[in-house]
């Protein structure tokens, strides 16, 4: 790139559309928060097939990464409440996924982090039978991930 | 809708430390009921919001594989005394619920 494309593009709008702009804006703000949340990822949380959610998701390439830390136990007796704990060191954590890879629909959550937000979460989720649990962490938009095997003595799906 | 939510949010330094549980059932679509036989339809929290002092701080999308009665614990930097931690939820019928706790 040549130091004059880099140079910044003067705005071309007119007076009368950056008022229209302003106003847009405006009225964005005074919109409450979860309207402006994203959609619920049908396609992703619906999908049955891992391969299937991670493509809803966008992550079409995932590399192993020993900067997440994945905190869950090594047996849970009540697949109903499996205790799990994430911490990334990945610098600049967009987003956290678990996957239950065993579970009927796969993808358990997403958690999308903004502002000054830690890149941890903690959390209880429901597993159908012994399972890696897997982790994802968006970062850059690009995708990492850790994996942890949990036995479940009592599965938590059905009942 | 204090009977539908919990929080607790403890400041250590500039670091909201928040602990929340939703009282919801989480039913996965899969469970019968013991009595009638009927499978019981699908219930479960969809998104999770928190704010801090208004600004989206966390923005979540979940399954029903998620606990019933979700407990969610997070932590915000640059927080402090008298600041404002609000969490909420909405699920797949459309019910929602939130919470809003002073940092003390």
């Amino acid at each position: 790139m040549t130091i004059e494309a880099m140079k910044p593009q003067p705005l071309s709008i007119t007076g009368s559309r950056r008022r229209t702009v302003l106003g847009l804006l405006a009225a964005l703000a005074a919109f409450p928060l979860r309207v402006l949340a994203a959609e619920w990822n049908k396609p992703a949380f619906e999908a049955h097939a891992i391969p299937d959610a991670l493509k809803a998701i966008g992550a079409t390439s995932i590399a192993e990464s020993d900067k997440i830390e994945l905190k869950a136990p090594e047996i849970a007796e009540n697949g109903a409440i499996v205790p799990v704990e994430i911490t990334s060191r990945i610098p600049g954590t967009e987003a956290v996924y678990i996957i239950a890879e065993k579970n009927p629909q796969p993808l358990v959550a997403e958690f999308d982090f903004a502002g000054a937000t830690d890149p941890f979460i903690s959390t209880r989720i429901k597993m159908g039978e012994t399972a890696r649990v897997r982790v994802i962490v968006r970062a850059g938009g690009k995708f990492y991930a850790t994996a942890r095997e949990v036995k479940v003595t009592i599965g938590g799906c059905g009942g | 809708m204090a009977d539908q939510m919990k929080i607790r949010a403890t400041l250590q330094n500039d670091v909201a430390d928040v602990k929340v549980l939703m009282f919801h059932p989480m039913e996965t679509g899969l469970r019968k009921d013991p009595s009638s036989g009927d499978i019981i339809p699908l219930h479960f929290i969809k998104k999770v919001f928190a704010t801090h002092n208004g600004k989206t701080v966390l923005d979540a999308q979940w399954s029903q594989a998620v606990s019933k009665n979700p407990f969610l614990n997070f932590r915000v930097r640059g927080a402090k005394a008298g600041d404002k931690i609000a969490v909420g939820w909405e699920d797949n019928k459309g019910e929602k619920a939130s919470i809003e706790t002073t940092l003390g």
